[in-house]
Order: C-alpha cells, then structure tokens, then sequence
C-alpha cells in the first residue's frame, strides 16, 4: 500500500478579491520507505504542498490519503493526533524551541504529544541524539549550536517518535551548501537506519544529487517525475 | 502538570525583566492591600474595643422607648422586678454571653457647694460592670478604680470644670420618679477619662446609693449591659436573645425588649463600615491591576512566540495542552506576585509594629496602632490574586490555543 496517495489535488489561496491557485491538479504517489524530493523555484507551490500532506491545511479540492487516512476530514483536535503520531516535522528555520536544551527539544514529541513513560523517553531521546551525533552537545540550548547542528536535532525530533512519515520544507536553504548536503546525507541516512520515509522541498538542484524520485514543480503542476534507482547525478 | 510548568517557567524566565515588573506590579498591590486591610482592620478593630470596653459593651437591653428618649434617662421607662426576671430567664438561654451588668441610669446635679453642673449617673454593680465594661478601671486617671458606696466616679471633663479632686465632698441632686427631688453627700472616689461622644458627663456610683438618691422602693433597671464570649459572632447571639425575648410584649401587645448592638448604639459603627467599603474597593483595584498587568503580558508573550506556538502544534501538541502552557505562566506570575507581596506585607507590618505609631481619636490619647496579618485575609487575597491573573491569561491562552499552525509558522 502506498505511503500517500493524492489525487488531482487544488489549493486556491483567496485574499479579498484575488485568488492565487497555488496548486493545479497535482496527482501523485510515494512508496513507503522512499526519499523524494519536490523541487521548485519559490512561489511555485512546495510549502503549500507540503503543507497539505503534513496535515496542516485542506486541499480546495482532490483526495489525499496519508498512511490509508483521508486526511483533509480530520478536525483540529484528530488532526493534531495524527500529526503527532504519524509524521515528524523539520522546518527550514529549525524551530527549536529556545528554552528547552537539545536532549529536552528531542524529547518534547514524546513527553509533550506521545506521554512515554520516563525510562523509555530517555533511552530513545539518548539513541536519537547518538544517530545524529549531537550526544555531546545535549546538553546545550538552541542559541548556542550552530545552523547545522540545529538542523540535526531538529531531525532527531522528528525522528524521535518513529513516526512513517518525515516532511521537511526546504531544510537546507537556511545552511551553506557544505552544510546541507550533510543534512541530506544525514536524513538518507536516518531513512535507511529507521525505515521513515522522507518527503522534503528544495529550490536548489545542487542539493537533490542523492534522492531517489525528485518532482519538479512549477507554478502549481507537477511537470516531470524522475526515479533514481541508484545513486547518480543524472538530473531529471 | 509539571513538564508544562517547568516549560511556563522557563518561559517566564527568557523574558525575566518584564517577568519581574510584572511580578513586582502584583506584589506592591498586594503589599499594599494587605498592609491597608490589616493597619484599617487594626483601628477598626482598636476603637471597636475602645468603645465597647471602656463603656458601651457588647449589647444593651432597655425597655423598648428608653432608646427613643435616652437624652433625658426618663426613669419611668425602666424595667420593673418582673420584667427584669424574665430577662435573666432569656439571658440565661442564650449561650455566648460572658458579663451582665445592670445600670439604673439618671440624670442629676452635681454640686461641689459652690456651683452646679449637669451630670449623668450610672448606677452599677463595681464588679459586674467591671466584666462587662474592662476597660472601666483603665479609665481611672486618679483614685481607687475600686468604686465603694458613698463614692462618685466623677468625669475628667466635670472634674477639671469644677476643680474637684479625689477625696473632695460633693453633693448629687436628683429628681424622683415621682417628682420629688433629693439630695445626697458623696466623696469623690476617682476622676475618670471621658468617652468621646455622649457619654463624656457620665458619672458613676453603687447601685444601692443610686437606689436611694431616687428613693426606689423596688429595683428598676434602665439599662442592662452584655458582653459576649465570641465578638465575631456577636449578631448571632443578639439574634438569639431577640429570639427568646420575642415573647414578652406590654399590655398592648408590643415587644417589652429592645435589644441593640453597639453598632446600633455608637456612631463609630459608620467608621467602621466604611472602613469596610474601602477595603472593599480597595481590592476591586487590585484585581483591576492584577488582571491588566497579567494580561497585557500574556498578550505580548503570546504575539512574540507565534511560530513557536505553530511549531508545537504542528508536532502534534493538543489544543487543550497549548491552552494550559500558558494558563500556567499566568498562574506562575500571580503566585510569585502574591508570594512576594506577602512577603513585603509581613515586613511592612513588622516594622509598623515596631515602629510604635501611636495616634489620637477624639479624647482618647496614645492609642497605638498594631497591625497584625490575618491568616484568613492572606487566603483570601492570595485566593483571589492567583484566580485572577489566570483568568487575565485565560483569553491570550485561548487564542494560542486556536492557532492554526499554517498561519502561526508563516508568521514571521
Ligand atoms: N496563505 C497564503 N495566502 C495567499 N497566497 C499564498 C499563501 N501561501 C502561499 N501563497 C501563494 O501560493 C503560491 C505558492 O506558494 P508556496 O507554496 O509558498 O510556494 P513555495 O513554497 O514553493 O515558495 C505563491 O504564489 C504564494 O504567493
Ligand atoms: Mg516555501
């Protein structure tokens, strides 16, 4: 069964008068356990997508399944729920929140949405920090690591809960480049130890040479689909 | 419960100097309020025994129309043996009540052979009066406060005007029920304080010597005294004894008993209550400072961490827990708003007390001020203190809690 489903997905933004379609009919599928990429010059709709499938706003209009959920029907409240025990969420400007330290940013998913009882949260927070190579630095707080290491807690969260699930809007574009590309490298590589499957947008191709299948997205379609079945550079 | 509340205070620690102006708000309107409640409640509480110790009592007990024309002490409105009887039946039926003093209450002319003035006598027995009225022995400023018979207790006021000293030989002229007037010798025994008010030309003598300056063949009391076991409790027990004195009417069926309070008898009570509004209003304002101060930093807390807000609801974080971080900080604030406003009241009232602030009210001189912190007023204030910055959060908290995560991690 595939991880998500869409079909002839719209989303038509309205403020006063004008209304921008940001998304025309976007149809696709994602394997479980897959790397994909959605790669877009900015404005051409990728945190709107990505928005829609991490359950945080409703397509105008189309279907969209989620781990066999039509998402776009649960409330605010089983919307939260399912966010919270299905995707992990990392963001471009990181998000951490600035009075935890990392060991407690790690653990805020488990404590603060999941309620896993203390010894267990400790032994996933602590083998989530090690994955990512913060162990050192747990306990530091946000403003005193630098953007790639926040980067990397930010991916030790989402992946803390084990969630099927991995969204990830334009996670590099806040790093240099030398930076993200250990980011992606990172995130491959958590996919393959944790089996997630990871969706993320970029607008920089430099940044994809690692992912299995990149959509490119201009102004709201999906125009060409390429599966990479082995590494390679061929660019789609 | 506690994750939320290490998270709120940590948050209240990333912004600690509004933290703490905030806090300090609350703390002096608390300090503030407490100190005023307890200085106020202290005087209240000072001139209410002043009062009531040192002359009025608790209760008093007339025939009913005694009250109505007490300027003149009409002796044909007192209480004859068989009234007096079933008195003591009800007095002795209603629990609470420490000392009866009976008083035959006259008005006469003092005259130190040489001139006369007015002088209003009080018949009583030295002993019950004593427990009924404390603070009379206080009153004595020279002589015996042992009040013996053939001795007149002789006001300050009339004493000075008159130039009489203990021991001096003066003469009590009074007119009977029935008309007749009669004179008698009497030995200064003591010159006392005056109360302020009416009552500053009232004089005292052994009821017996009263009896017979009026030529009373049977006893008849004007007036009988009350002190109360619990002074908190004090209308419940006047209730009471209205209660088991409802059965007793005259000939034409009216109530034969007037019982009043000294709130009913002393013009002091309207101090008091107003006192009472005061503090009132008093803490009316200091929800009012609370609810804005507490609000209008949650509002602001709330607007600086947007993103935050929609990064933690994104991750999954319920409505109703969002809701709770910052009802929490609300609370976290008026907690340690109130505990140190607590604090600084305790300090406060420590160093009225031993600053020894004495103060004069009307005649009475010297009386000094001792505020003391109630454990109940603390409850309260603090009570209501940290109920209300709260719900001054509550409305912020709301409107966190009703982010939609989109437009919340849009913000920027
Ligand atoms: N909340 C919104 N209200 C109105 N227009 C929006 C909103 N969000 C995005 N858009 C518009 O939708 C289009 C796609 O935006 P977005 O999904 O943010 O693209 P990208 O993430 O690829 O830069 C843009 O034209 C943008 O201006
Ligand atoms: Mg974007």
């Amino acid at each position: 069964m595939s991880l998500i489903v869409t079909q002839d997905i719209c989303k038509t933004y309205r403020t006063g008068e004008v209304a921008v379609e940001a998304l025309k009919s976007v149809s696709f599928t994602i394997e479980p356990k897959s790397f994909v990429s959605f790669v877009g010059p900015s404005g051409s709709g990728k945190t709107t997508l990505l928005n829609l499938i991490g359950c945080l706003d409703r397509p105008t209009s189309g279907t969209l399944e989620v781990a066999g959920i039509h998402i776009s029907r649960l409330n605010r409240k089983k919307a939260a729920a399912f966010r919270g025990s299905h995707l992990g969420f990392i963001f471009q400007d990181f998000n951490l929140i600035p009075v935890l330290s990392v060991y407690e940013n790690v653990e805020y998913p488990l404590l603060m949405v999941q309620n896993i009882p203390g010894s267990e949260r400790r032994k996933r927070v602590l083998h989530m920090l090690d994955a990512v190579g913060m162990t050192d630095q747990k306990d530091k707080y946000p403003d005193h690591i630098s953007g790639g290491q926040k980067q990397r807690v930010a991916v030790a969260r989402a992946l803390v809960t084990k969630p099927p699930l991995i969204l990830a809007d334009e996670p590099t574009a806040n790093l240099d480049s030398q930076t993200a590309f250990k980011v992606i490298d990172l995130m491959h590589h958590m996919r393959d130890e944790f089996g997630a499957t990871f969706v993320f947008s970029t607008h920089d191709r430099k940044i994809v040479r690692s992912v299995e299948t990149i959509y490119s997205l201009t102004d709201g379609r999906i125009n060409t689909h390429a599966s990479l079945s082995s590494q390679g550079g061929n660019d789609a | 419960m506690l994750k939320l509340m290490k998270i709120a205070l940590r948050n209240l620690l990333r912004y600690h100097r509004r933290t703490l102006l905030t806090a300090s708000l609350i703390a002096i309107g608390v300090t503030f309020v407490l100190v005023f409640i307890s200085a106020s409640g202290a005087f209240k509480n000072l001139m209410i025994g002043q009062i009531t110790d040192s002359m009025l009592g608790h209760i008093q007990v007339h025939r009913r129309g005694y009250m109505a024309s007490i300027d003149s002490l009409p002796l044909n409105l007192n209480l004859e043996p068989g009234a007096m009887n079933k008195l003591e039946e009800a007095l002795a039926s209603t629990p609470g009540i420490t000392a009866v003093s009976q008083r035959i209450k006259f008005p006469g002319m003092l005259s130190n052979f040489m001139e006369t003035t007015n002088i209003r006598i009080n018949g009583v027995y030295p002993e019950r009066e004593t427990t009924a009225v404390p603070l009379l022995p206080g009153r004595v400023k020279k002589g015996s406060p042992q009040l013996r018979e053939g001795e007149l207790f002789v006001p300050e006021l009339l004493a000075a005007g008159m130039k009489l000293k203990v021991g001096d030989p003066v003469v009590i002229i009074a007119t009977n029920r029935d008309g007749s007037v009669n004179g008698r010798q009497f030995k200064v025994g003591a010159v006392i304080e005056s109360v302020t008010g009416p009552g500053g030309r009232d004089g005292y003598m052994h009821i017996e010597d009263a009896r017979e300056v009026l030529r009373m063949e049977t006893l008849e009391i004007s007036e009988v005294t009350l002190r109360v076991q619990n002074f908190s409790k004090l209308n419940e027990t006047a209730e009471q004894l209205r209660a088991n004195l409802s059965g007793e009417t005259d000939k034409q069926g009216r109530p034969l008993f007037d019982v009043r309070t000294w709130e009913d008898l002393s013009p002091f009570s309207n101090v008091a209550r107003m006192i009472d509004v005061m503090s009132f209003f008093i803490r009316l304002m200091l929800i009012a400072i609370v609810l804005v101060a507490v609000m209008n930093v949650m509002i602001m807390a709330v607007f600086e961490r947007i993103r935050e807000i929609g990064t933690i609801a994104a991750i999954g974080t319920k409505p109703g827990r969002i809701l709770s971080l910052f009802l929490i900080e609300g609370l976290l604030l008026g907690i340690f708003g109130t505990g140190a406003g607590i604090l600084l009241a305790g300090m406060a009232t420590f160093v009225i007390n031993a600053a020894n602030i004495s103060f004069n009210f009307g005649r009475q001189v010297g009386l000094v001020l001792s505020p003391r912190l109630e454990p109940g007023q603390i409850l309260i204030v603090a009570a209501i203190v940290i109920l209300v910055s709260t719900a001054a959060a509550l409305q912020p908290a709301f409107r966190a809690s009703r982010m939609e995560p989109v437009d919340a991690l849009r913000h920027v």
